[in-house]
């Protein structure tokens, strides 16, 4: 089964990999080994796929390193649920079909608790009872659904927001 | 084109859409200028080439494309990865490519006039927010993100709310628009201006390094932009769209005023940007290397500010003093007026024109307990090299005063 991993307020890129870290300094290959490599290293060796993590605000705060939410999606990582997203790791995210859900569960999960995610409904399942998230936005869902904005816009040759409006 | 008045970002951003745009609204626009560093440039190629599966950039003569993040190359993977990005760029005939030594990509940009006003550019780099000193909406992109750009010449953005910073009086001596920028953070938080813009106000005055540091620093509060109005004379040799300027009016997100009269030095103290106290409170913190550079204050203006406050003086003992000019211009400049010499004369070192240690990968990161105080904007844990360092973060002025002192003081109480 899954876990829940809860993270504070603020949760900036360098924590998540460092500059140090990047595939220009070391290979894209070991990236899946690199999130929160110094700040959480437990983090970085226990990660399964389909774990969830639940932060405070502005998750991803700080540069535009789409290898940070790009190490967390190659660890697997099934969702982050947040308040707010750094819009530049929200975009990254969905370029690469990593789902951010915009919804407080701090105080409701526990740290390392056993989660079932189901994003179709979309909620968790954390200690037997069910979280609700808020439902997402059609270009949004559409954009998950096909792995992200850039391989949609590859198969489609148009962006989903086009899909839709 | 409106009868609605409109902040600088719906203006911008209704005119690339051909139709009235307000906060809130997504666009799809043409984007007028693409740069990319030797950071993310492999990923980007990657993507292009993997993923879209595009052998041609939609127009090489938007692109410009930088070597500045670990400039010269500090190991085989990163000189290999260089290799690529140039013979990349030959092979899409990008006619603005800037090599080692050249600069910090943002100062490029601005220097080189490759950004105009009234123009979207995008960057592989969240400080693009700079390009808003020429009046342009300049927004750092991720990787997957500029290769989308440079496959279609377009991309998605939502249009942001704006928040307007009123600024009255002037910087008093030894305050300058760091001060000003890290005083927003303190006040507004990292999030502060998540997903909007941020216009500055009566800064008609202000020199065009001045109007650079405070639009970079807008990232610092989450900004998707950051823009001084393009008036006074800063501004004044270049091409305004009639189309573009203050419109009174204009639905703002939120006001804030700040008094530059009584503004004094600020600091932020590790790990966070947003951590920000007078110099005068942060208490005895001795420094062990002080770093001048970077994209927020490696500019002409910082580094005379510095070398005023340490002419005919040696900074402390078992001080480093590292200076990073933050173009080849730049460091061309300082030669020529001495500025340079007086640095070297008060001990500094001095790194080739880009990012230096800046993102912590080479040319002066620091160990384990060490303290830096840098010009740079920011200090999460680990930026800078060990985890067990510590950055704080302050203005040239500070830094200089702060190297002769061995330990963070303002340039005010010298
Ligand atoms: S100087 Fe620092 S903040 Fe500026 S572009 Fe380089 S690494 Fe980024």
């Amino acid at each position: 089964m899954a876990t829940v991993w809860v993270f504070g307020d603020d949760v900036d890129t360098d924590q998540i990999v460092p500059g140090r870290y990047a595939p220009y300094m070391k290979s894209e290959s070991e990236l899946g080994k690199f999130p929160f490599i110094e700040a959480r290293p437990e983090f970085a060796r226990e990660v399964q796929p389909g774990d969830v993590i639940v932060a405070g605000r502005n998750f991803g705060c700080g540069s535009s390193r789409e290898y940070a939410p790009r190490a967390l999606f190659i660890a697997g990582v099934g969702a982050i649920v947040a308040p707010s997203f750094a819009r530049i790791f929200f975009r990254n995210a969905l370029n690469l079909g990593l789902p951010l859900v915009q919804a407080d569960l701090r105080g409701r999960v526990v740290d390392r608790q056993p989660v079932d995610l189901d994003l179709a409904r979309p909620g968790l399942r954390v200690n037997g009872e069910w979280l609700a998230l808020p439902a997402q936005p059609e270009w949004l869902r559409l954009a998950w659904a096909e792995g992200g904005i850039i391989q949609y816009y590859a198969r489609h040759g148009r962006l989903p927001v086009e899909a839709t409006s | 084109m409106a009868e609605r008045a409109m902040t600088l970002a719906e203006q911008i951003l209704s005119h690339a859409a051909g139709h009235p745009v307000q906060a809130g609204d997504l666009v799809i626009v043409e984007i007028d200028r693409c740069m990319s560093h030797d950071s993310l440039t492999p990923e980007v190629i990657d993507a292009l080439q993997g993923t879209l599966n595009t052998e041609r950039v939609y127009d090489p003569s938007r692109v410009a494309v930088m070597i500045d993040h670990v400039a010269p190359a500090a190991s085989v993977a990163t000189a290999d990865a260089q290799v690529r990005v140039r013979r990349w760029v030959r092979e899409q005939g990008i006619p603005h490519f800037y090599d080692v030594g050249a600069g910090v990509c943002h100062q490029v940009m601005i220097e080189e006039r490759l950004v105009a006003p009234g123009q979207i550019a995008f960057g592989t780099d969240s400080h693009a927010t700079a390009y808003g000193a020429v009046g342009a909406f300049g927004t750092g992109v991720g990787s997957r993100d500029m290769a989308l750009t440079l496959a279609s010449g377009r991309n998605w953005l939502r249009v942001p709310e704006t928040v307007r910073v009123q600024v009255n009086g002037r910087f008093r001596p030894g305050v300058s628009p760091k001060d000003l920028s890290l005083y927003l953070c303190g006040l507004l938080g990292l999030d502060g201006a998540d997903y909007q813009a941020v216009e500055f106000h009566g800064l008609d005055w202000l020199d065009l390094d001045g109007r650079e540091t405070i639009c970079s620093m807008t990232t610092e509060l989450g900004a998707k932009a950051g823009m001084v109005p393009p008036t006074g004379p800063a501004v004044a040799d270049l091409d305004v769209p009639e189309w573009l300027g203050v419109q009174p009016g204009a639905t703002y997100a939120r006001e804030i005023v700040v008094d530059l009269d009584s503004l004094e030095p600020q600091v932020s103290v590790p790990y966070s940007v947003d951590n920000v106290v007078p110099v005068t409170d942060v208490g005895e913190v001795p420094v062990d290397l002080v770093f001048v550079g970077t994209c927020t204050n490696g500019r002409l203006g910082d580094l005379r500010a510095a070398a005023e406050i340490l002419r005919g003086k040696h900074i402390a003992p078992h001080v480093r003093l590292l200076v990073i000019p933050a173009s080849h211009r730049i460091l061309t400049a300082a030669t020529a007026d001495g500025t340079l010499s007086t640095l070297l004369d008060a001990g500094a070192t001095v790194g080739t024109p880009g990012c230096g240690p800046c993102i912590g990968r080479h040319m002066g990161v620091i160990g384990a307990g060490e303290v830096c105080l840098s010009t740079a904007n920011r200090n999460f844990r680990g930026r800078m090299g060990s985890p067990d360092g510590r950055v704080y973060l302050a203005s040239p002025e500070t830094a200089a005063a702060s190297a002769l002192a061995g330990r963070i003081v303002p340039a005010t109480t010298r």
